[in-house]
């Protein structure tokens, strides 16, 4: 449950840097460099969530 | 009898646009077929019922909230200002379609649009979630669909949102760009269609103890191979009255869109048939079928701005694409997605947005009357591009799960394990599809 809550928000955690990306940096490379960052807490989050739904089902099996 | 008067030059958009959209429930109609192809005979019947339910739910959701929510350019819409920058998030518009002149004005086609395509992005869910979602389940999770998270999302690219405004008040590009619908549409329901395959588990028998999945195949290809061809007709019709209505683009490059998505569709398959070729020496139908929607799904992001060329290196990298998507989630991540709609529409949909990034200077000349300089537009179109993905894997993706996940604690969406050995076809609708063939299995012991 707790691996599958961190997922849920890290996605918004990436989206959220993203954002501030977007709305506080002028730098275009810069922005660029966070918003990759945001990505990979984005997917971060998506592996976990999918690692806790596999985990899940193993041990319901 | 008088003659009619003849069509002006100011009558033609609104035709084309009139005709573009009602060639979508094609579309829908053959994503259905494809959901149904694709699942087993015992449940067939329950998954064009659900297809017929999922059409119906999703225009009457949308037409309470949804375009209230959804918006259009110029319509009112709820405002947040961040660092003097606006930030439009959600459309104000009267519930009901309440106001809006049904009379074919651009507003009143978008509206009809959105009505026709919010069926299409429900029907994604369906094909994952498959052989094992009761129907009031299905109709309830369809609701939250139509009702919220698509109207949401549609109106940050498409209702004059912060998203499509990335480019005008940041200077990101011209802004997300996504003509046809392959964010708001297709990644949207892909991404639902994940979550649903999450919250329900996998089918009775698709893995083993150790994990392994195995083959359970649909039980009518020729269904899944009509539904690609008819998908090919309804998908002309969305990105065309997309191009016209949500990217302002002029009528005649109605028929680049028609190019581009046939080429997309046409390459998607291509890639997908010599891939299986070699790997399992013979081409697998159901995953070229899988490359055929992929090439649709993919092409609709970008259809009135790249050249055909491009149309054709994007339907060739994800009809490869799927082929791969479709056994690395069911081995690797334990999704079981009897249609493959997960690969298909989020995966597809996602690099389809991706491209348009890739040919900026094609969307700049296309854009040319938005009346932003050229020489600024190749630089963000990327960026403006990867913000919208992150939006629906950041935004989108959690907020479905959590809505659906709620939905499960309120509404079990599952059918009871022993009912669904039986079919869906038994449990839900209390007959099967094929009542005049049934299968014993001692018939085969014997020989």
């Amino acid at each position: 449950m707790g691996m599958k809550i961190t997922g849920l928000l890290l996605m918004p955690a990436g989206w959220f840097i993203e954002l501030a990306a977007l709305v506080l940096l002028r730098n275009f490379s810069v922005q660029c460099a966070f918003s990759a960052a945001g990505i990979g807490v984005e997917i971060l989050g998506l592996v976990l969530l999918a690692r806790s739904h596999r985990g899940a089902r193993r041990e319901s099996e | 009898m008088t003659p009619l008067p003849p069509l002006s030059a100011s009558d033609l958009p609104p035709a084309i646009c009139l005709f573009a959209l009602l060639l979508i429930p094609l579309a829908v109609a053959g994503l259905a077929f494809v959901n149904a192809g694709l699942s087993r005979s015992r449940s067939a019947a329950h998954t064009m019922m659900a297809a017929l339910c999922v059409v119906g739910v999703a225009a009457v959701a949308y037409f309470i909230t949804g375009f209230a929510w959804q918006g259009y350019p110029g319509l009112p819409s709820h405002t947040l200002v961040v660092y003097g920058k606006e930030w439009s998030w959600l459309g104000a518009g009267r519930y009901f379609l309440g106001g809006l002149p049904l009379e074919g004005s651009t507003v009143s086609l978008a509206a009809l649009s959105q009505l026709l395509s919010v069926g299409l992005a429900a029907m994604i869910p369906l094909g994952a979630a498959g052989e094992r979602w009761r129907l009031r389940a299905c109709c309830l999770s369809t609701a939250l669909l139509a009702g919220f998270t698509y109207p949401l999302f549609a109106h940050w690219v498409w209702g004059g949102g912060w998203l499509a405004r990335l480019g005008a008040s940041y200077g990101v590009g011209l802004g997300f760009l996504d003509v046809g619908g392959s964010a708001t549409i297709q990644v949207v329901g892909g991404l639902t269609a994940m979550s649903l395959a999450w919250l329900l588990g996998p089918r009775r028998g698709k893995y083993n103890l150790e994990g392994m999945p195995a083959a359970l195949p649909g039980h009518n290809i020729v269904l899944v191979l009509f539904g690609c061809i008819l998908a090919l007709v309804g998908w002309m019709g969305l990105n065309a009255a997309g191009a016209i209505l949500f990217a302002g683009v002029l009528p005649g490059r109605v028929v680049l869109v028609g190019i581009n998505t046939l080429l997309s569709a046409g390459a998607a398959l291509l890639a997908a048939l010599g891939i299986t070729r070699l790997r399992f020496g013979k081409p697998d139908a159901s995953l070229c079928a899988n490359g055929w929607v992929s090439g649709l799904a993919a092409s609709s992001a970008g259809c009135a701005f790249v050249p055909p060329a491009a149309a054709l290196l994007i339907g060739l990298v994800v009809g490869a694409l799927v082929t791969y998507t479709v056994a690395w989630l069911e081995a690797q991540w334990g999704l079981d997605d009897p249609a493959g709609a997960i690969s298909v529409h989020a995966f597809g949909g996602i690099w389809g947005i991706l491209a348009v990034g890739l040919f900026p200077r094609a969307a700049a000349t296309a854009m040319a009357h938005t009346g932003i300089p050229p020489a600024v537009i190749p630089s963000g179109q990327m960026l403006a591009q990867i913000i919208g993905v992150a939006t629906l894997v950041g935004f989108v993706l959690p907020l479905t799960y959590s809505l659906n996940w709620l939905l499960n604690r309120i509404c079990p969406q599952r059918i009871p394990p022993e009912e669904e050995r039986q079919g869906a076809d038994l449990y839900e609708l209390g007959a099967g599809a094929y009542p005049e063939f049934m299968t014993h299995t001692d018939e085969f012991t014997q020989w």
